[in-house]
């Protein structure tokens, strides 16, 4: 480790570390424990948004297709195990008799993984190179994954049978035999879930700091000189949009682990671009930012929502206004910039 | 499929037909035009439905004995308060971000949110319904076995009206000029001595009373509520893009495309069936024609 310095960018990394892995178990009672699980799934979307939206410019309102996908695998998994040898309950209410062909993979755990992990992939990596080649960019991507993320989940509610339908799939027993409703269990979740989290947000800053890192940027500013330059920008850009896709769906079936639920609105397309203001709000150039926006955001919604029942969307859409507005490079822009003109003060002095 | 239900089932596509394309209209000039997304437009019909409520309790309270032509006094109401609100929108929020297409979508978003919960504050969470005027209940029966309803062929002529009007707005009046002088070329129109500022205002709030007129439109058909709008916005998207922007025969062609293979795809399998195939089809077609089916030539 040679020239070893703390940039403000590896003390931002050590403080989100200390928050989740120090103060807020030690501070917090289980039940805001397993809340803060709850927000932090969606913290994987948001990490995934800022590698994609922030640094290579690509606007995705249908991370909800992803976060479903991992948030449905988890919960088939989870269901089979809970209502087995039985039929799932929702499956018996729309008498369906046989298990649906496409649900055996979500009899075997390995399985189960492997579609959070791969699935997404399978169809996030075609489905944009093919966009990204033809160069449909901009808001015309941005329409295209928002109508597909409201075709996934008029689907979803359609198959009542097969999927549970709007009412979603809830009503979990066990993982694996380690029952997944008790609080202790809720708590594990929790530091499994960061320390996923934690790696991932390395991960993802050391890829930022790499050539391909710089590239990105590049694709982000100026895609046809990148272009000119030899290199395939729609490969880039396929890239960072499946490295989101799986980002998401480790949140979405993190998520449906944390809360026992998933349902159609959860991954719809107003939960879509909800996702978006996660990494806004954090601010769209910082990984940290970004898991600190997906915290702030989730309390907020609770907290609003609790102690304005009846308005509470008024402030809602006044934050999404005056992040968009004010504060284009949202919490951690306005830190950053805190830092950097008391650092100038201080080597003027 | 008889003949006669074939054909009932045409007309029942032409009134979903209607609310796209007077959704689609509006919004295909804006975004032809200025670049902006506005996904606050489903906002706008439904302010539009709701002045049309608010017109015929007036007349019910006012004047019941004109009650049977509230219709048409609640038309222009729609289109004049969405579009002073709209060319409030403009000057007042919209115009902030041209430089920034994609935050344009998040802000208008919020927007939107802020907009439902206003009606939901003001309105109530529960729908409202109108009464249906007497001249416009009952059916044509111009064979034996096809019944066409008075009131569908109604806001279909008044769609055919609307359109024709913005086909002569654009094309056949100085305003009209300026705009797709605007729409071709910003830097130059502006060159040249246009007010473009104005032209955008202007423009913007025309694209929100046709979503008005969607609007009263709509509560022949269906009831209102505060989440109206947002059920029609992304579809009517749809409706943009597949039909390629700024090409005003486009979104009628593909308006008209998209409600009728809505409406038939739902009477030969289940409605989310249809309303998957229709979008994965779109989806298609943008793939071979990223621009839209109908898309004109201009320079980017």
């Amino acid at each position: 480790m040679k020239n070893f310095r703390l940039t403000p960018e590896t003390s931002a990394h050590l403080a989100l570390a200390v928050l989740l892995i120090a103060v807020l178990p030690l501070t917090l009672d289980s039940f805001w424990l397993a809340n803060m699980g709850k927000y932090l799934a969606f913290a994987f979307v948001a990490v995934g948004v800022v590698l994609m939206w922030g640094y290579c410019g690509i606007l995705s309102l249908g991370q909800g297709i992803f976060f479903g996908i991992g948030g449905y695998a988890m919960a088939m998994f989870l269901k089979l195990e809970a209502s087995a040898p039985e039929l799932p309950d929702f499956m018996v209410w729309s008498s369906v008799e046989v298990l649906p062909l496409w649900w055996e993979p979500a009899k075997s755990f390995t399985a189960t993984i492997a579609a959070i992990l791969i699935l997404p992939v399978l169809i996030a990596f075609p489905f944009s190179y093919a966009i990204f080649k033809k160069r449909v960019s901009g808001v015309y991507f941005a329409i295209v994954t928002i109508s597909l993320a409201l075709t996934m989940t008029v689907l979803i509610v359609g198959q009542q049978g097969d999927t549970g339908g709007a009412n979603g799939i809830t009503d979990f027993r066990t993982l694996l035999g380690l029952n997944v409703i008790s609080e202790a269990s809720r708590t594990t979740i929790y530091f499994v879930e960061v320390a996923l989290l934690l790696i991932i947000t390395t991960l993802a800053a050391v890829l930022l700091h790499t050539r391909f890192g710089k590239i990105l940027i590049a694709v982000r500013d100026r895609e046809d000189r990148v272009r000119f330059s030899g290199y395939n920008t729609a490969m880039i850009k396929a890239f960072v949009f499946t490295v989101a896709a799986v980002l998401s769906s480790i949140g979405g079936a993190l998520f449906t682990l944390q809360v026992g639920l998933v349902s159609p609105t959860l991954i719809g397309s107003v939960a879509s671009v909800e996702m978006v203001i996660y990494a806004a709000m954090g601010g769209r150039l910082s990984v940290t930012g970004a898991v600190m926006g997906a915290l702030i955001v989730g309390l907020m919604k609770s907290y609003l929502s609790e102690q304005f029942p009846q308005t509470w969307l008024f402030f809602l859409g006044a934050m999404f206004i005056i992040v968009v507005a004010f504060m284009p490079n949202g919490l951690a822009g306005a830190v950053q910039s805190v830092f950097r003109s008391r650092s100038s003060g201080k080597e003027r002095a | 499929m008889s003949f006669e239900i074939f054909v009932m089932q045409v007309f029942n596509g032409l009134s979903l037909f209607t609310i796209l394309v007077l959704m689609a209209l509006g919004l295909g000039i804006v975004f032809g035009l200025m670049g902006v997304i506005n996904m606050a437009h489903g906002e706008l019909m439904t302010l539009g439905a709701y002045a049309t409520y608010l017109t015929s309790q007036f007349f019910a309270m006012h004047l019941p004995a004109l009650m049977d032509y509230y219709l048409i006094v609640a038309i222009v109401v729609a289109f004049c308060v969405t579009y002073v609100f709209g060319y409030a929108l403009e000057r007042g929020f919209v115009r902030w971000f041209y430089k920034r297409p994609l935050d344009t979508l998040l802000a208008t978003w919020g927007l939107s949110l802020i907009l439902q919960q206003a009606y939901r504050t003001i309105f109530g969470a529960q729908e409202v319904s109108l009464p249906l005027t007497s001249w416009l209940t009952g059916a044509w029966e111009p064979v034996e076995g096809i019944q066409l309803p008075l009131n569908r062929i109604f806001i279909i002529g008044l769609t055919i009206l609307v359109a024709i009007g913005v086909y002569l707005l654009l094309y056949k009046t100085r305003a009209g000029l300026r705009s797709r002088a605007v729409t071709q070329n910003r830097a130059m129109s502006s060159a040249v001595g246009i007010n473009t500022d104005r032209v955008d205002a202007t423009t913007f709030a025309l694209g929100a009373g046709l979503a008005g007129i969607a609007g009263a439109v709509f509560t022949m058909i269906g009831s209102t509520n505060p989440g109206t709008g947002q059920l029609y916005v992304i579809d009517s998207f749809i409706v943009v893009v597949f039909g390629g922007v700024a090409s005003l025969f486009g979104t009628v062609a593909s308006g008209f495309l998209i409600a009728q293979s809505q409406t038939t795809l739902e009477y030969l399998m289940s409605g989310s069936m249809a309303k998957v195939s229709i979008l994965l089809m779109v989806i298609l077609v943008l793939y071979f024609r990223p621009s839209g089916l109908f898309s004109s030539k201009v320079r980017s």
